[in-house]
């Protein structure tokens, strides 16, 4: 009773203060989503201004200038062709983020035609799914270089490649959610009225499997920027002397006694990223639908 | 139960069907010539030709395939370009190697993860559980192929307590065969680490608000009874899906830590099959790892429905 008289007796204060929490709001005060969100954005601006922080272009070699430690003219080092290390890290951050985004995009779309057909056209749930099935049952980054190796090493490729292998894992979640949303009143209610099906799954049921698609793609950006690494690593991404992470820390692999630095910068950016893409799902998830569970790649 | 194995076998069917046939067409992606790309920039026309005998590329592709599934049910994969030998024979050297190596990752998994998430839900939201957490999340986000090369850095070059790789046989010297795996198997286990103590941890909280543990609890039977009698057995279920799950993550895992570790295991040879454009070897490595991932699906599918008879009669 004191609350109510409270609120009555307090006609200034503004309408709708003991409203629930908008999802912004929920967002930003969960505190391991902020984290992560900093560190992405963090990334996202060196990515983005990458030509305006460089020291000297990430392909400038200085043969007299290998194997800098850090110092003032370069903050983390140069590497065996002399090229500084920090450039190269920072246009690494383009190439990563961009065939990372390219990836959680193209899986996106084609993860949720097949989930979205499988879920709701119970007919092609068999054989849609099975095709998943068969995808996801090779070793991913096997395929995911067995695709690349054939296709090429290429920042294009390795998007192809790795689309291919995480398409699967899309469509899981997506079907997952489309099962349950099919059966709704409302879109028993939009039949009823004489829907057609093609325009209640994008009315209806497309909108409200949203929240799991969005956590579901931020996990696959950041097993898209490690898998991507991998690629580069074993030599069929993106080809030197392209500055990608993964080709960083291949060249640096044959210094490591000398020039651990060399290896040290690039894995620790992946990480880095990685980190902060888990814990921006982590949070969406929270947030968002706070039953699913951890959805493992 | 009988009806339940035929049921999932029903589906693995097909499944083992279309991955033969993903596995068969894998050489189709190559643009161009295969034939020229594989025998090399300098090969002679000669050299070509033969090539593209060997692999039947001046055939159609339906009647390759044809001689591919006829070749399955002989259990013959035909032979490897760069080995010279039958695939089959390459693949079955390596097995045991990479069975030691993913089994001891495995180990490392279960005996690192699955008290670390039951001990972050028993002491939930204390300090205990948010280095878990902590060490979980930093554990899925850590690439394994660079904290391979970081591990070979500090114990085997800086500190040289271990070796920075290569292999022994078990039966040659079982210790400097545990040396030899310590740091791959920590390398490989990570990922999974993380993953299983985040799943237990959160099994563990849901099963811990259950109603029959809090009348254990309410009955007077010791707290560490509670956990061991009636939580315990629950959190079995994620951690058989988490193995299961593992398997896939392992042999991906082999593929570049085998190649960072020089451990002569299938993950390597595979690797060194796609650089080396060894189509038959590719193609019949991702035949035999698919169809093992299909057939260890099925069986902890079946051990589920073993554990939790509430999978047998639910519809998936």
């Amino acid at each position: 009773m004191a609350s109510v008289d409270s609120v009555a007796l307090a006609p200034d204060e503004p309408a709708g203060a003991d409203r629930p929490p908008s999802l912004w709001q929920r967002l930003l005060g969960h505190r391991l989503f902020v984290t992560g969100a900093v560190i992405v954005v963090f990334m996202l601006l060196l990515a983005i201004f990458a030509d305006l922080i460089q020291i000297l272009p990430p392909e400038k070699m200085q043969v007299r200038l290998r194997f800098q430690t850090p110092s003032f003219s370069f903050p983390l080092g140069t590497d065996n062709y002399g090229r500084d290390i920090w450039s190269r890290l920072a246009h690494g951050a383009r190439l990563s983020m961009a065939i990372g985004f390219a990836v959680a995009l193209l899986t996106g779309i084609t993860g949720t035609a097949n989930g979205v057909f499988a879920g709701y056209f119970r007919r092609l749930d068999g054989p849609l799914m099975r095709l998943m099935d068969a995808l996801m049952a090779f070793p991913a980054i096997l395929l995911a270089i067995a695709i690349a190796a054939a296709l090429g090493p290429s920042a294009f490729n390795a998007v192809i490649a790795l689309s291919i292998v995480y398409t699967p894992r899309t469509a899981r979640v997506v079907r997952a959610t489309v099962l349950v949303v099919r059966e709704m009143d409302y879109v028993a209610a939009a039949k009823a009225c004489g829907a057609r099906d093609l325009w209640i799954v994008w009315r209806h049921v497309l909108p409200n499997s949203i929240a799991p698609l969005l956590v579901q793609l931020t996990f696959i950006f950041a097993y898209a920027i490690l898998a991507e690494a991998i690629l580069s690593f074993l030599g069929v991404g993106p080809p030197p002397p392209a500055p990608t992470w993964g080709n960083m820390i291949a060249e640096g692999k044959d210094y490591l006694r000398e020039a651990p630095l060399l290896c040290l910068f690039p894995g620790v950016a992946v990480a880095l990223i990685c980190l902060g893409l888990n814990l921006l799902g982590d949070g969406l998830r929270d947030v968002l639908d706070p039953r699913l569970r951890v959805q493992i790649g | 139960m009988p009806e339940f194995i035929l049921r999932r076998l029903l589906i693995a069917l097909p499944v083992l069907l279309l991955v033969s046939l993903i596995s068969a067409s894998i050489m189709e992606l190559v643009p161009g010539d295969p034939a020229v790309l594989i025998a090399g920039q300098s090969a002679s026309d000669a050299e070509i030709a033969m090539v593209r005998e060997q692999l039947g590329l001046n055939r159609p592709f339906v009647e390759r395939l044809g001689s591919w599934y006829a070749g399955i049910a002989r259990g013959d994969l035909g032979d490897s370009i760069l080995l010279n030998r039958p695939v089959t024979q390459a693949i079955a050297e390596r097995v045991p190697v990479t069975l030691a190596l993913a089994g001891f990752a495995l180990f490392l998994t279960v005996a690192i993860g699955l008290p670390c998430g039951i001990i972050a839900a028993v002491r939930a939201n204390t300090w205990v559980d948010q280095a878990v957490l902590t060490f979980a999340l930093i554990g899925v986000s850590v690439p394994n192929f660079w904290l391979s090369l970081m591990l070979i850095v500090l114990f085997g070059v800086m500190l040289d307590w271990l070796p920075a790789g290569g292999y022994v046989m078990f039966a040659d010297d079982p210790v400097g065969w545990v040396r030899c795996l310590i740091l791959p198997g920590l390398s490989l286990a990570l990922l999974q680490v993380g993953l299983l103590a985040r799943i237990s941890r959160a099994t563990m909280l849901e099963v811990l608000q259950q109603d029959y543990v809090r009348t254990a609890r309410a009955k007077g039977m010791p707290m560490w009874s509670v956990y061991g009698k009636h939580a315990l057995k629950n959190v079995m279920v994620p951690v058989i899906t988490v193995i299961g799950i593992s398997c896939g993550l392992l042999l991906s895992g082999s593929v570049v830590i085998e190649t960072v570790y020089s451990i002569p295991g299938m993950g390597r040879l595979l690797a060194s099959a796609v650089f080396g454009r060894d189509y038959p070897m590719i193609q019949g490595g991702l035949l035999v790892t698919a169809a093992v991932l299909v057939l260890l699906n099925l069986l902890v599918d079946v051990l589920y429905a073993l554990i939790d008879p509430r999978v047998r009669y639910g519809q998936r």
